[in-house]
This record gives C-alpha cells, sequence and structure tokens, in this order.
C-alpha cells in the first residue's frame, strides 16, 4: 500500500528488525545458559555421586561466570549461522523442523551423558566416541558445508581460549589428559556449535516467514 | 535398470502388498499385534519395579562370612546383591538411662543432663576396648568431610574412626557438656531452619528417632534412649562378642531378650538427588517436546489426537518389547531405564510414522481406502527404508565402540528399531486404515445433510429461465434445533467428549484424586499421621480407660510406639516388661506390687519409678529411622551406598540407672531456671509440629503435581488463546472444528443461505431486520426477506413496467431484462469507474459529476418555489426549522401541489397506479449509498439524487434531486435521511407521510422509532422527502463515513475531521480533530460512544456529550477499515488484516488476530462475546473474550471466493454478507455461546 501513512509505535517496535535479532538473541542466550548450567551439574555428578544438600549451591555460585559465557556464545554462534547461510546464498533447507531441532537438542544432551556417565576404558577410546557421536549429529541435523566448517572453527577456537584460561589459571581441568587438553572438549564444543546454530536457523526461519509475508502482502 | 532401482521397485510392491493386507484385515492385525507386544513383555514381569527403597536380607551372625564376589552356585533365597564385603559394618550400642527413683526435687533437666553425660564414659570404654588389636583397626577410617559441608565440621568425626554418638555435639569432650549452660539449645542448633524430611543431624547422632530420645523437658517417661554408632570396615566377631560381654557385665540389661543372631544386610537403589533430577527432567523435557512438535504436523485425518496417541504408543511399546525382548535372551539391563529412555525414543524416533500419515492422506480422496493406504505406503517405502538401513549402520558404528555401557544402548536401540518397525508396519498402519475409513464414512454422512440443505446448482448461465429455483427448504431446520434433536445426531464418542467436557469431568477428578493422594501420604507417611494417630492413641488409653478397654495398659509406658510393621508378637513380648521391673531393691516391691489393674493409676502422675524395658521394637530400632539415614551419614564423607549394601550387626544393649544424688551432681547452675513441666497438653506440640510439616510437604507435593498436569494438559491441548500477533491459520475446508479446541463443540452445521440473483457485485446493503435490501453494480435494487431468504422485490434497472407484485418469481420480466442486459452492464459497470465505490480506499476515487438530466417534463416547475440556492440563504432560517414545519415545507408546495392536482407532482410523490415514467427513476446513474427503513428503501445515487423506494411493491414513492453531487453515504435515522455527498456537503431530508384523505386508517405518528416491528407505509401514503437544511461545506474534502444513532448524526471525512450533528435541528455540535489522516471509520450506538479510525491507523474515543478526546490508540498499519463496540470493548480491523481488540475503557490492547493476507475488512458483533469477521469466501466467527476461532463458514463451493466486504448482523442472529453476486445469509445457531 503506497498510502500508509506513519505506523503505530507499539507495531513498528515489534515488527522492527533489530528488536527481532534482540529477542532473537535474547531466547538463544538463555538456551545456552540453562544448557550449561545442566552440562555442568552432569558433568560434576561424575565426581560426586551423591548430592548433600549444600553441593548444589556450591555448583552455583562457583565460576559464575562459565553460564553467561556459555550463554553469549551460543547467542552469537545462533545469530551467526543464519547470517552466514544468507551471506553465501545457500539458505538452510534440510530438516528445517522444530521436532528435528528437538531431536538434536536430545541428542546434543545424550552426547554430555555419554561422556560423564559412561566409563570408558582410556581416553582415546572415549574422544573416539564423542568424535563420531559429533560427525554424526552434524550429519543427521545439518548436512551444510558451511555448518561443519563454522563447528570446527569455532571448537578449535573454544578449545583455544579455554586452554588459555587454564594457563592463567582462572580455571582448572580435574585431570588433564592429553596435551593438557580434555580431549572430549572440542568435540563436546562442535555439537554444541551445531546444536545452537539449528536452533538459530530454526528461529531465524521465523523472521524470514514474516518478510516473506509481508513482501508478498505488498 | 540398476540394482538400486530394482530394489527400489521391489521394497515398493512388497509394501504395496503390505498395505493393502493391513487395510483389508484390519481387525485381526490389531489382535495380533497387542497379543506380539503382551508376548514379548512377559519377561519384563521378573524385573523389579523401580525404587528406591532399601532391600534386606537377613542372615545369622553364628557362621557369618564375608560373601565372595562371584556368584557361586544357587544359594536359595540369597539375592543377587549379596556379593563381596560391605560397604561398612554397623554396630550400635543401644544405651537406656534413666534417673530413679525419681524425686520430687529433681528438675526437667535431670532426665537428660546425667543419663547424656554417661555417655563419655561409654565412648571411653569402648575405645579403650583391646581385645586383638582394638578399635582402631576395625573401624572405618574417613578421611575427610565432603567439602560444602563447614558447619557440621564440629559435630562429626573429621578423620579416623566413624563412631558417631551424643556426645559429638560436644566434641567428645566432658568439660564441654559439664559447661554447657543448655543442653537442647546446643542440640538444636545444628537442626536444619526449613522443613526437612531426612535424616537430620539429632538422628544421626542419636540414632534413634526425635520422638524416642527422651532428650526433652517435658518427656513423661524419664527415659532417655540414645546409641553409640560405630561403623566397622571390617568384620571381627571376636572383638565384637568381647565388646559385648565387657559392656553387659558393665551395665547388665537384666530384662532384655534382644535376639544377637541376626544380623540384617540391607542393599540400598540408586538415589536419585535432586541434582542427578535436573538433567534428566531436562531430558524428558525435551522429549516431551520432540513428540509436541512432531504429532502437531499430523493432519488432514479423522482423529488427529488419536493417531498422535497411537505413534506415541508404537514407540512406547517398541521400547517395551525391546527391553522384554533383551531380557529374554539373557541381557539384563545394567543402565537406568529411566535416563536412556528418552534418548532411546529420539533415536526411533516418531518420523517414520508420520511420513507415512502424510503420504498415506496425501493420495486422492476418491481411491479405495485399500488402495491409498498400499499406494502412501509404497510410495514411502523406500524413504522408510533407507532410513532405517542409515539408523542400523550408526548403530552399528556405535556398537564397536566397544563401551559397554555403550554396546549395550545399542543393543536396545537395534531391537527397539527392528520392534519399532514391525509395529509402524503393522500396528499403527492398520490404525491409520481406520482411522481413514472412519473418516470416509464421517465425511458421507456429513456431506448427505449439507448437500440437501443447499439449493440445487445453479441455473446455466445460458438458459436462467428455464428452471427458476424451488423454494428453498426453510433454514430453520438448520438453526432451530432442539437441544435434543442434537444429541440424537452426535455420534457416541463425541457425546462423550461433550459430556467431559462439559461437567469437567476429568479435571474434577484430578483434584479428587489429588487429595485422597495427599491423604494418603500424610497417612503413610513414617513420620506422618498415623503414627501420630497411633502415639495419640496409646498415650490416651490409659486416661480413658473404660473406652480403650481391649487395650493392654502398659502400653502407655512402653518406650517407643509399635512401629507400622509392628505385629502383636512384639506387644505380646513386651508384657513382662511391667511385671519385672528396674532390678533396684527398693522398688521391687513395688514393681512387683503393680498389678496391670494398678498401672493406669501410677501413670497418671507420671511414674516415680522410671521404668526402662526393652522389647522387640528395640532389637532392630534403626527402622524407625528415615531409610535415608545411612545413605546421608556416609554421604558426608563422600561414599556412596548406591547399589551397594551395609550389614547391620545386633545392637549392644546397656541399661543405666542412675541415682537422684548423681543427678543432682551433674547439674549445672543454670538448669534450675527451667519452669516445670507444664500441663500435659504441651506433650503434643512437637507431635503438631510433625503434623503441620508433613501437612505442608504434602500441600507442596498436591500443588507440583497439579502444575504437572496443567503443563501436560497444556501441552496436549494447545488451546491458543489469542495472544499478541498468533496467527490464526484459517481452518482449510473440511477440516473439524475441534482442532483449535481439544474438544469440539457441537458440529452444527452452519450452511449459508445463498441468495442469488443479482447479476452483478453487490455494492450496497442495507437491512432493518425484517428486509433486506442490496443493490448491485448493475443498479438493480432486490429486496429480500431476511428470515427467508426469499426475494421479495426487484426494482430492475430497465423495467418498462414497474414491478409490483409480491413473489420473486413471478418478475420474469425483471429476470429478462437483467439477462439480457447483462453484458452492457458489465461495461458499465467498469466503464464509470468513477461510480464504483471503491471499499479498499473506503471513499470514491474520482468524482464525476452527472448532468442533471431534465426529467420533469410533465410536472409542475417548482423551481421557483425552491432554492437550492441554500448558501445564500441565512442558515438560521433553516436550521431552526422544527420538524412539524418540516411537515409541509412551506406553504408553497401545498399551494402548488393543489394547484396541480391530478398530476400533481411535487418535489416527491407517487401514487401506485402511475403510468411509467413520471416517477422517472434515474436509471443512469449508480448507487452510491442506500439505507432501508420500515419498507423504504432511500438510495442515493451517483447524480445526486436521493430516491424512495417501496420496499414490499417496488414502486418509486419519491426522489429528490437538489444535490448535484453524488451521494457517498446516507443515515436514514427516524423520519430523517441525511445525505452526505462527494463535495463535501451534507443534506437533511425530512420524510413527510401524507395520509390521503379518504382513508383514515391512521397508523400512528410519522416519526416512528427506527426498527418498527412491521412496516408501517402503506402504499396509499403519499410520502414526500424534502431538504430541510443543506450543510455546504461540511468538510472541506469528500465525507467518507457517515453513522446516525441516538439523535446524533457524524460524519468523518477526507480533511482528518469527525464531525457531530444534531439530527433534529442539523446543527453542528463538534468538531472532533484528532487524526492524522483521513477518517475511515466510525462506530456510534444509542449509549452515545463514539470512535473513529482513520488512515493513519489510529482510534480515537470521544466523548459525544461534551466532544472531548477519551483515548487515542495506533493499532493499525495502514487504513482501519472497520470499527465496531461492545459494552467493554473495541474492536478494530485494519488494512494489515489484523483484528485488535481493545479495552473501551482504557484504551488498552487486549490482544489481536492476524488474519490471513486479503481478508475482508468487514465486522460485526453478534452478541457480547461473538465477532464475526468476512474473510475470503468466508465468515469467521470468533469468542471475544479469548480471541478463539470458534468456526469458520465457507460460503460457496470453491474456496478461491471473494472477499466479503460488506457484512450487516441481523436482529434474529443472523448475518448477511456479500460474496460476489451473490448474498449470503448465515445463521448463528446459539450453540457457538459457550454453555459455562
Amino acid at each position: 500500500m503506497s498510502t500508509t501513512p506513519s505506523r503505530g509505535p507499539y507495531i513498528a517496535v515489534v515488527t522492527n528488525r533489530n528488536t527481532n535479532l534482540v529477542i532473537r538473541g535474547f531466547m538463544l542466550f538463555s538456551i545456552g545458559v540453562f544448557l550449561a548450567l545442566v552440562l555442568n551439574l552432569l558433568q560434576v555428578q561424575r565426581n560426586v555421586t551423591l548430592f548433600p544438600p549444600d553441593v548444589i549451591s556450591s555448583i552455583f555460585s562457583s565460576a559464575w561466570w562459565v553460564p553467561p559465557c556459555c550463554g553469549t556464545a551460543s547467542a552469537m554462534i545462533g545469530l551467526l549461522y543464519p547470517c552466514i547461510d544468507s551471506r553465501l546464498g545457500e539458505p538452510h533447507k534440510f530438516k528445517r523442523e522444530w521436532s528435528s531441532v528437538m531431536r538434536c537438542v536430545a541428542v546434543f544432551v545424550g552426547i554430555n551423558h555419554a561422556s560423564a556417565k559412561v566409563d570408558f576404558a582410556n581416553n582415546v577410546q572415549l574422544s573416539l566416541t564423542l568424535a563420531a557421536l559429533s560427525i554424526g549429529l552434524w550429519w543427521t541435523f545439518d548436512r551444510s558445508r558451511s555448518g561443519f566448517g563454522l563447528g570446527v572453527v569455532i571448537a578449535l577456537l573454544a578449545t583455544l581460549s579455554t586452554q588459555l584460561l587454564v594457563y592463567n589459571g582462572v580455571f582448572q581441568y580435574t585431570s588433564p589428559d592429553f596435551l593438557y587438553i580434555r580431549s572430549w572438549l572440542p568435540c563436546i564444543f562442535f555439537a554444541g556449535v551445531i546444536t545452537m546454530g539449528n536452533i538459530g536457523r530454526q528461529l531465524a526461519l521465523y523472521e524470514c516467514k514474516r518478510m516473506s509475508g509481508k513482501t508478498h502482502q505488498d | 535398470m540398476t540394482v538400486r532401482e530394482r530394489l527400489r521397485e521391489k521394497i515398493s510392491a512388497a509394501f504395496y502388498r503390505h498395505g493393502l493386507l493391513c487395510a483389508s484385515y484390519p481387525v485381526p492385525i490389531i489382535l495380533f499385534t497387542s497379543a506380539s507386544i503382551l508376548a514379548c513383555c512377559y519377561p519384563l514381569l521378573r524385573l523389579p519395579l523401580p525404587g528406591t527403597g532399601p532391600v534386606e536380607f537377613t542372615t545369622r551372625v553364628r557362621d557369618y562370612t564375608v560373601p565372595s564376589h562371584e556368584p557361586q552356585g544357587d544359594l536359595g533365597e540369597r539375592p543377587d546383591w549379596y556379593r563381596g564385603p560391605p560397604v561398612a559394618y554397623i554396630q550400635q550400642v543401644l544405651v537406656k538411662a534413666a534417673v530413679s527413683p525419681w524425686d520430687s526435687t529433681l528438675v526437667p533437666v535431670d532426665v537428660f543432663r546425667s543419663p547424656l553425660g554417661r555417655v563419655f564414659s561409654l565412648l571411653e570404654e569402648i575405645r579403650n576396648h583391646v581385645h586383638n588389636d582394638g578399635l582402631e583397626a576395625l573401624c572405618l577410617q574417613v578421611t575427610d568431610l565432603l567439602p560444602g559441608l563447614r558447619r557440621m565440621q564440629t559435630v562429626l568425626p573429621e578423620h579416623g574412626c566413624l563412631l558417631v554418638s551424643p556426645g559429638n555435639y560436644w566434641q567428645n569432650q566432658r568439660e564441654l557438656f559439664d559447661s554447657d549452660p543448655d543442653l537442647l539449645k546446643t542440640v538444636h542448633q545444628h537442626e536444619p531452619k526449613g522443613l526437612h524430611t531426612t535424616a537430620t543431624l539429632r538422628d544421626l547422632l542419636f540414632g534413634v528417632p526425635v520422638k524416642h530420645t527422651g532428650v526433652s523437658l517435658y518427656s513423661r517417661k524419664r527415659v532417655v534412649t540414645y546409641t553409640i554408632t560405630m561403623v566397622l570396615g571390617s568384620y571381627d566377631a571376636r572383638f565384637l562378642s568381647s565388646l559385648r560381654a565387657r559392656l553387659r557385665q558393665l551395665h547388665p540389661s537384666v530384662n532384655c531378650s534382644l535376639r544377637e543372631d541376626q544380623m540384617v544386610h540391607v542393599h540400598f537403589k540408586e538415589e536419585i538427588g535432586m541434582a542427578e533430577l535436573i538433567p534428566l527432567v531436562t531430558t524428558y523435557i525435551i522429549l516431551f517436546a520432540y513428540i509436541y512438535f512432531s504429532t502437531r504436523k499430523i493432519d488432514m485425518v479423522k482423529s488427529k489426537w488419536g493417531l498422535a496417541l497411537a505413534a506415541v504408543v508404537t514407540v512406547l511399546s517398541s521400547l517395551l518389547m525391546s527391553v522384554g525382548l533383551c531380557t529374554l535372551f539373557g541381557l539384563t539391563p545394567t543402565l537406568n531405564g529411566g535416563e536412556i529412555f528418552p534418548y532411546l525414543v529420539v533415536v526411533i524416533g516418531l518420523e517414520n510414522v508420520l511420513v507415512l500419515t502424510k503420504s498415506v492422506v496425501s493420495t486422492p480422496v476418491d481411491l479405495e481406502v485399500k488402495l491409498r493406504i498400499a499406494q502412501g505406503l509404497s510410495n514411502e517405502s523406500w524413504s522408510i527404508m533407507k532410513n532405517m538401513a542409515t539408523e542400523l549402520c550408526i548403530i552399528l558404528i556405535g556398537y564397536f565402540t566397544l563401551v559397554p555401557a555403550i554396546q549395550e544402548f545399542c543393543l536396545f536401540a537395534v531391537v527397539g528399531l527392528v520392534s519399532d518397525f514391525f509395529l509402524q508396519m503393522f500396528f499403527f498402519t492398520t490404525v491409520l486404515s481406520i482411522d481413514i475409513r472412519r473418516m470416509e464414512l464421517a465425511d458421507l454422512n456429513r456431506r448427505l445433510p449439507a448437500e440437501a440443505g443447499m439449493p440445487l446448482p445453479k441455473p446455466g448461465p445460458l438458459r436462467p429461465r428455464e428452471a427458476p429455483p424451488p423454494p428453498r427448504p426453510s433454514p430453520h431446520t438448520i438453526t432451530l434445533q432442539t437441544p435434543a434433536f442434537r444429541n440424537l445426531r452426535l455420534p457416541k464418542r463425541l457425546r462423550v467428549v461433550y459430556f467431559l467436557a462439559r461437567t469437567r469431568l476429568a479435571q474434577r477428578f484430578i483434584m479428587v484424586g489429588t487429595v485422597i493422594w495427599i491423604g494418603i501420604l500424610a497417612y503413610t507417611d513414617p513420620a506422618g499421621l498415623r503414627t501420630y494417630l497411633a502415639a495419640q492413641v496409646s498415650e490416651q488409653s490409659p486416661l480413658g480407660e473404660g473406652g480403650a478397654g481391649g487395650l493392654p495398659p502398659h502400653l502407655g509406658v512402653a518406650p517407643g510406639f509399635p512401629g507400622p510393621g509392628g505385629d502383636p508378637a512384639s506387644t505380646l513380648s513386651v508384657l513382662p516388661a511391667p511385671a519385672e521391673p528396674t532390678p533396684l531393691p527398693e522398688n521391687q516391691s513395688q514393681g512387683h506390687h503393680g498389678a496391670p489393674r494398678d498401672v493406669p493409676l501410677q501413670t497418671q502422675a507420671p511414674p516415680l519409678v522410671p521404668q526402662i524395658s526393652w522389647g522387640a521394637e528395640d532389637e532392630e530400632g534403626w527402622r524407625k529411622l528415615s531409610f535415608r539415614h545411612w545413605p546421608s551419614l556416609f554421604s558426608y564423607y563422600n561414599i556412596t551406598l548406591a547399589k551397594r549394601y551395609i550389614s547391620i550387626l545386633p545392637v549392644i544393649p546397656v541399661t543405666l540407672h542412675l541415682s537422684p544424688r548423681e543427678a543432682i551432681e551433674t547439674r549445672h547452675p543454670q538448669d534450675t531456671r527451667h519452669p516445670p513441666p507444664p500441663s500435659l497438653k504441651t506433650n503434643d506440640l512437637p507431635a503438631d509440629l510433625t503434623l503441620y510439616k508433613v501437612a505442608a510437604l504434602g500441600l507442596a507435593a498436591g500443588v507440583l503435581l497439579v502444575l504437572l498436569l496443567f503443563c501436560l494438559y497444556r501441552v496436549l491441548c494447545s488451546r491458543n488463546y489469542g495472544q499478541n500477533g498468533v496467527a490464526h491459520g484459517r481452518r482449510r475446508r473440511g477440516d473439524l472444528p475441534c482442532d483449535d479446541y481439544g474438544y469440539s463443540p457441537p458440529i452444527s452445521e452452519i450452511s449459508p443461505l445463498l441468495l442469488r440473483g443479482h447479476s452483478m457485485d453487490i455494492e450496497c446493503l442495507a437491512s432493518d431486520g425484517m428486509l433486506l435490501a442490496s443493490c448491485c453494480l448493475a443498479g438493480q435494487i432486490r429486496v429480500w426477506d431476511a428470515q427467508t431468504g426469499d426475494c421479495l422485490t426487484i426494482i430492475p434497472k430497465h423495467g418498462l413496467r414497474r414491478s409490483s407484485s409480491s413473489g420473486c418469481w413471478e418478475q420474469r420480466d425483471g429476470w429478462d431484462a437483467m439477462g439480457v442486459a447483462e453484458p452492457e452492464n458489465l461495461g458499465g459497470g467498469t466503464e464509470p469507474g468513477g461510480g464504483v465505490f471503491d471499499e479498499d480506499e473506503g471513499y470514491p476515487l474520482r468524482r464525476r459529476t452527472t448532468p442533471r438530466p431534465a426529467l420533469f417534463e410533465n410536472q409542475p416547475d417548482l423551481t421557483p418555489l425552491i432554492d437550492t440556492n441554500f448558501d445564500s440563504q441565512p442558515p438560521s432560517h433553516l436550521l431552526l426549522t422544527p420538524p412539524r414545519d418540516g411537515f409541509d415545507f412551506g406553504g408553497l408546495v401545498e399551494r402548488a401541489y393543489l394547484e396541480h392536482e391530478p398530476p400533481s407532482r411535487s418535489l416527491g410523490y407517487i401514487q401506485p397506479p402511475v403510468p411509467q415514467g413520471q416517477g422517472t427513476p434515474d436509471w443512469e446513474s449508480a448507487v452510491w449509498a442506500m439505507e432501508l427503513r420500515g419498507n423504504l428503501i432511500a438510495a442515493g445515487r451517483s447524480s445526486g439524487k436521493l430516491e424512495l423506494w417501496d420496499a414490499v411493491e417496488g414502486s418509486l414513492r419519491c426522489s429528490n434531486e437538489d444535490g448535484v453531487s453524488g451521494i457517498t453515504a446516507l443515515a436514514f435515522l427516524n423520519n430523517r435521511i441525511v445525505a452526505a455527498r462527494l463535495d463535501g456537503s451534507l443534506d437533511f431530508f425530512t420524510v413527510d407521510i401524507n395520509k390521503p384523505l379518504g382513508l383514515l386508517q391512521y397508523r400512528g405518528p410519522p416519526g416512528r422509532s427506527n426498527m418498527p416491528p412491521s412496516p408501517c407505509y402503506s402504499s396509499e401514503d403519499v410520502i414526500s422527502c424534502q431538504l430541510t437544511r443543506s450543510v455546504q461545506c461540511a468538510h472541506q474534502k469528500p465525507i467518507t463515513v457517515l453513522r446516525a444513532a441516538a439523535g446524533r448524526v457524524v460524519t468523518g471525512s477526507q480533511d482528518h475531521t469527525v464531525r457531530v450533528y444534531r439530527l433534529e435541528d442539523s446543527c453542528c455540535l463538534f468538531t472532533l480533530q484528532g487524526h492524522s489522516g483521513g477518517i475511515t471509520a466510525i462506530y456510534i450506538d444509542q449509549t452515545m460512544v463514539l470512535a473513529s479510525g482513520g488512515q493513519d491507523g489510529a482510534i480515537c474515543l470521544w466523548d459525544v456529550l461534551t466532544g472531548s478526546r477519551v483515548s487515542h490508540v495506533y493499532g493499525h498499519r495502514g487504513d482501519v477499515t472497520s470499527l465496531v463496540c461492545t459494552t467493554s470493548c473495541v474492536i478494530s480491523s485494519g488494512l494489515d488484516d489484523l483484528i485488535c481488540i481493545w479495552d473501551r475503557s482504557t484504551g488498552i490492547k487486549l490482544y489481536s488476530i492476524q488474519q490471513e493476507v486479503g481478508c475482508g475488512a468487514s465486522l460485526g458483533v453478534i452478541s457480547e462475546s461473538l465477532l464475526v469477521t468476512g474473510g475470503q469466501g468466508c465468515v469467521s466467527f470468533w469468542d471475544l473474550n479469548f480471541g478463539d476461532l470458534l468456526q469458520t463458514v465457507y460460503l460457496g463451493q470453491s474456496s478461491d471466493g471473494q472477499g466479503v466486504r460488506q457484512l450487516v448482523v441481523l436482529n434474529n442472529a443472523a448475518i448477511v454478507c456479500d460474496f460476489g453476486s451473490e448474498l449470503s445469509l448465515v445463521y448463528v445457531p446459539s450453540v457457538l455461546e459457550k454453555l459455562d
């Protein structure tokens, strides 16, 4: 409609692209924080089998900056993926459904669960299994080259930064096993990147739909 | 043909045959699958039920050896967890101490101070007992308390032997104990503040439940009980027996007959703590979300939820089958089932099921069910097989990781996948075939009455006159069904559902269940009501002697109450206790005298001699503790008991008798300050507290359960209340209305009644409740009966004779003319585009001034009588003309009338039998506005001419052509007509009814209410229409909206202003400014509410009495196209296809409904809670309270209908809307109003 005059303020706010971006970022952030808390709990369980009531509070209080960091990272990743998709001009078409995304998240939590609960004979086995599982995750739910590349890059970067933190003594592994790196860390990071990217793409799909609907209407 | 293609073909053919099979014999196949599911699940019966309660196994002490790790044959009932050494051996020394004889000089604190003080010497004794190598070598050495338990540090031993006793409160130092002014406070300060049901520190140290310790100021029995708990790492029978002998020698327990030959091994299941639960709950939430998102996609089937249920059943039973099969072949599940279950579901997935459904549904509907199923199956066969193979491959890879846990998971998953495939192929396919068959039957059933209710197909365009449509069956049968009749029509299943929905049976059932559950919880809780009640009974029975006749009176003295598992034997074994009391000589006589009859007398006052008795319940005193007692003790040292066991050795009884002198000696100076024991009532205080605790806990648990169920309910029945911007997809044709619902409203077939006859698009629509007038682009006006939909009158465009009969079907001539004139009408309708009232814009795009035709040849020229140039006249002249005066517009007209007698023509006139041509209706110009009151149709034409037609007879009653500018809007209120013109002027007309003198049936005053029950103008009346006032420059720009109600006329214009006029004197009351765009919609009703909407998307609410703006809100992008108010809210629709509902008093947006693109902008309110909107070929009914889509009624056969542009709500809960060239009359059954 060419005659459409000034819009109402409320509508303008909701449909603003930036606002939408912020909303998406916030959702991704909270998902990231939540997953970080839960997965951290899983990892802690590996060492402490029973939880006297005081342990829970100590978990939440120690290293308070880890969940926000994870949240920020996941927000960035979740926004980056659809952005790169649109830059490359190859929109992601593979399995764009919420059920598939849920499946992906469940598998991701399962990988963490396995790494925390299952007793492996040695660390090489653990790392290989996790790597296979992560690649399987990518193959099942993503299958895009850009996703794979981004996942690998981010996983390496994240491992590197964690390592730097450890060197500076901010953070401590319980037992470094392979070149002073917990060998399963990159795999977990990779799976996490794929998962968050999947969620981010699915969220971005809503905006795409709305945009296309608007142009259609015009 | 490659191998792949051949394979594909073969698979496809096999699936096709399988589909045929399944659809042909549904019942046998379902029976077969159910049987196989049950058979596969049978081995599950042998698995232990999940639970966290500990399991016990008792062995004899005498020939005890540590069990070996290897299972050594079958040793009777020995459980399989009884292997290897236990985590620890528990040796408890049970101390019962009393000050005796009780002296009246003693203070309450004496009851426990000196008995507790003896613990230190006992500890000393135990620690220093040396047989082979002493306690230090045997006991479980602990190293460190768990970090985070700092507050326990002072109490629990931090290193060395794990030996706990009440002495730990004072660091096992006698001096600290002696200098402690308030023992109770010391004990209490370590108690957790909040509710704590499991083992507290006090339980841990005392080793007996709090109630039984007797460490209280109000203890009536004055016996203190506590234990010294030794946790031994290894078992040395000789050390233990020598310790036992030593303690017995030091502190003999005369009447003790505790068994000492049995040790109990307690095996603990895996504990699920809060922290462990969080990841588990997360995975389950993800699982539920997955299932929800998956089943949401099932569409186009008869029963969506039925199929979703079938899908979930398929997956679950395949899991059960896999577990069952694995157990059958000797694979004992070591994994925690609850933990891996969500992952298994996710791996197996619901995808195949959904793919199958989609594929089957997308096959052509007219095929036979069998063939549909078969075709759908074979279409998807390749992808199903491919997926299956991929998943198997992945799992196989997982199997070769050689990690036992993963291998086991993979094994389960493989069996689960295969059984899932089996179930999909047999169970789900069959269910699907049944569902599809039912849907087709249901469709058939539904189609029949619907078609019966529809009019016959339209006559072909070529021969329209051949078959005039027969009289329609009465539409009332559709709408006015009695409830009984409606019930008869409903299938049984739906009736059950409605019953459930109406009575909210499920909700109530859940509520009652919750209450019962809470009750049971409170009753059976170990610390709960039952024990409390038992305590009450046993305490009060000696007092109420007669009432509790059967009860052994000594129960009041027995320490502790028979636990829940207490059998009669235990009470019997206590019987000798009072008969053989303490061995002290001075009490001997009294004890012997104490015949059972005397005991009540004794207990009425606190007994002078506290009696220490040993009963069977003391044998296993640890049973009365929380079953988390031992796990929590060990967990403080980071030792888990999950899936392990401990061995509890028989207790060593120690009886201590202290003399009053000793008690007084150990007294602390502050002890005497304590008040004497108050009345017996306070006894109940601690018990009461427990009761409250349990009640609070139960309540919290109940609330949690209800919340959980509520969440589940919301997930299952996703009832979308209209939130902001929620896109309500319009229901597709053929969908059941229950989709958005959870339960469906009674499907009363709202079938629209199509009123056909217009040849072109309908432009104007007017109704007064009884009649309905419509005008199409061709200029033809048709009058319909609003009740029956019969066409009453046709006012044709080119009729040479005025059709003046009553029935629709006698209007052959008009029909003919119309049919012939159709092609040129089309041209004429589109060419003078200026005449077309563009609904989207809300105002005419172009002005078109038609030259005023000279029509009144044979009439007296009255032009000198009437000065149309109102501008030059002082406005006050006419403005103040009262209505009565307007009745005869000056004497001039009257006179002219008389002069011109036989064919007397004035401004308006017409006598029924007047030859054609005298009425001179203006056929050249299009009708732009139309109003209907009584039986008068007021039509405003593009030429500026106002015509009044008799609706029943179709005759032109009068016309007025004072204005030259086209009439864009009309309002007809009382006897006034207000016409808004294109040039922004506003004309007020008065309609006069002059009764012919010969006719005396005066029907009442001419000024009538605006809603007459029946038409009041008779055909004999002479009706004249006089211009009373013309406001030349009402607005600067064309008037777009005109509304009249409550004696006010409100106009809205392109010039951004709204003006309010008084109807009776045409006086402009207010000019309302506030919009920043042209006015596009106005609403005013009898309650003087005025709402206006403009092109700026703003909606203003005004106070008509003061002219002030009440609120001003922005709600739409683009024009506000329509506005309606109810008593509580304002409803607006805009060009952005959004319908917004605002609170009328506050102006806050309640919610909005996003409609499909291109939906009509027409709105109507049927009742306070029922909104109707027009859409593309359909009308939708919404529940205003929640924004629910209630029903969508499709108007035509084809879904690509035109949008509904106009929508009029009639009085009898019917709505009329235009639908291209047809009108649609939709009766709204009152069923849509919710019952509750």
